[in-house]
């Protein structure tokens, strides 16, 4: 492929990628069985023109590649701002690098969250993905195995099929490196929706770029709970992997992750950890004004609108001084309004973002000061990104401070 | 007299310029702004500026969208001239590799022992050296 006997993009594409297997010291390339894109966010030229260098040298993906989130909503234009030349800049960038991405034959999903809708890899299977939550979700709760790709050797992978066998690829490095014990928490809130996302922002906190062992925790936990905490995980620290002992695929039992328990690092999750978290995470104070609620941080499943819609269906309607986005990939849109739902949605005043994210496009109001959400990934990044404040919360007390325009939630939610 | 530091390339080319050491890893995404300067008011180098220095540090962190941002700066001639760190850094790598394809720039990053960091200080000359096999950074004696 060096050679450029497959053409030019191969050549370049496999250059990057034995330059990266040399710096991170892979022994030899492997066959990936699909790909998925981060490098279509547009975060300036300089990644459009890369973009454009493999078009023009005819680059086409040779494995079932998806898109994350772009930095546009194509189907919803109008919902991202175009009002400040900055804004324009990105918006134009966006639909650019997009189509650049397109036009190498991706499937075009512009999902964070492929693994709910349009791809779902098999246990044990390589595979080359981008996207923080993505890595996380594939390697942890699939048992597929991706390193963590970043912007560029993603699509470099994508038109190969092949990637250096190092990091997570390789079983040795998939153990577990430091235990998070929840035992003491009682069933009542390992029920709770938020005590994940805050899971996750503790294991990123403790286990940096290392694989942290949850026991303690159930043996069926919803799979959207997974991903809450994963993303969390993913940007508090730089997980890529976890393991929930007597849940995920690869942690059957502890000894199955870790060959001696007591000779790496526990740490105790008790209801104090979580309440303090939980206000430290939280940068804006009970009472405030609410200007917007973020769901869908990564991309919501077609459960998780359902129980938006049964959230709001039992209640009065939202504060008209509220804006109430959630994110969706157009796959589960599509589902959701097949079946009802986003009619629902929109009934109440929800906005409904398709193909990017209220925290990577401009979405929110001029004059947002506060929001509130449900994602671990979106109280990590938003204060600093966006300059708002930002309150992690249950879907319930979303909804709720939705309702009142004033930020509301239970400051006992994890003693009892 | 001049001292030198030898390492281990991970990628090639040559250059020059004026040490910034940052006390702690920063990420290219968020925490450097699009001219090139230290944005992160945690940061204990917040406000100094990476243009054409030999930024040294033990590594990047945070999200593996700083390879984008690095290019970014690379490609407006904002970028350090150089880099130096103690760990094969993906995501520095990366946007290096990326940016040397795509506008053909060389930008050298060596690995060193950590405890080999220490002999840089900010505003020290550096020359670092970085081809197959062979990578060097030389102290320029003050």
């Amino acid at each position: 492929m060096l050679d450029g006997e497959r053409g030019e993009a191969v050549a370049l594409a496999m250059r990057l990628l034995t330059e990266l297997g040399r710096i991170k010291g892979a022994t030899h390339m492997i066959d990936i069985e699909s790909a998925h894109i981060d490098g279509c966010i547009f975060y300036g030229q300089a990644g459009l023109d890369y973009a454009n260098k493999l078009v023009s040298l005819g680059a086409k993906v040779v494995v079932p590649t998806t898109v994350n989130v772009g930095s546009m909503d194509l189907i919803h234009p109008g919902l991202v701002l175009e009002q400040t030349e900055h804004e324009r800049t990105v918006a134009n960038g966006a639909r650019k690098i997009m189509q650049a991405y397109a036009d190498m034959g991706v499937n075009q999903t512009w999902t964070c969250a492929p693994y709910q809708a349009d791809v779902r890899p098999e246990f044990g299977k390589d595979i080359a993905w981008a996207e923080s939550n993505a890595i996380v979700f594939a390697n942890s709760v699939l048992g597929a195995r991706t390193d963590r790709y970043g912007d560029f050797m993603d699509i470099a992978s994508a038109i190969t099929g092949k990637a250096p066998y190092a990091g997570l690829h390789i079983p040795e490095n998939r153990v577990g490196h430091l235990i998070l014990d929840c035992t003491s928490l009682s069933d009542r809130v390992k029920d709770l929706d938020i005590l994940y996302p805050l899971l996750g922002y503790l294991a990123g906190h403790y286990a940096g770029t290392k694989n942290p062992v949850f026991v303690g925790l159930p043996s069926e936990i919803h799979e959207d709970k997974l991903k809450a905490l994963g993303a969390a995980s993913a940007s508090s620290g730089g997980v890529g992997l976890f393991h929930i002992v007597g849940c995920t695929p690869e942690a059957p039992t502890l000894e199955s992750v870790v060959a001696n328990p007591s000779a790496i690092p526990t740490y105790v999750i008790d209801a104090d950890l979580l309440q303090t978290t939980r206000d430290e995470v939280s940068t804006a104070i009970q009472g405030s004004k609410l200007d917007a609620v973020s769901l869908g941080t990564p991309h919501a499943s077609f459960d998780e609108i359902k129980s938006l819609v049964d959230e709001l269906s039992n209640g009065e309607q939202i504060s008209p001084s509220v804006k109430f986005y959630i994110n969706t990939g157009r796959t589960i849109l599509k589902q959701a309004t097949e079946a009802g739902y986003i009619k629902k949605l929109v009934d109440h005043s929800v906005q409904v973002v398709t193909d990017t994210c209220a925290y990577t496009a401009y979405i929110f109001k001029p004059g947002t000061k506060t929001v509130i959400t449900n994602s671990g990934k979106v109280a990590h990044y938003v204060p600093a990104n966006m300059g708002v404040d930002v309150v992690l919360a249950t879907l319930a007390e979303c909804v709720d401070s939705a309702r009142k325009g004033v930020v509301t939630w239970d400051s006992d939610l994890f003693h009892g | 007299m001049d001292k030198t530091i030898s390492g281990v390339p991970l990628t090639y080319g040559k250059a020059s310029g004026e040490v910034l050491f940052l006390d702690e890893p920063i990420s290219f995404w968020g925490g450097v702004d699009l001219d090139g300067v230290i944005a992160e008011e945690r940061h204990q180098q917040y406000k100094a500026s990476c243009v054409g220095k030999v930024l040294v540090m033990t590594s990047s962190r945070g999200s593996s969208s700083g390879s984008f941002c690095l290019m970014e700066l690379m490609r407006k001639n904002l970028a350090p001239v150089a880099i130096v760190i103690t760990e094969p850094d993906g995501v520095i790598c990366t946007g290096v590799l990326v940016g040397k394809e795509t506008f053909g720039m060389d930008l050298p990053v060596i690995k060193v022992k950590l405890a080999d960091l220490a002999e840089f200080k900010t505003g020290q000359n550096v020359t670092v050296l970085s081809q197959i096999d062979d990578a060097q950074a030389i102290i320029k004696a003050s």
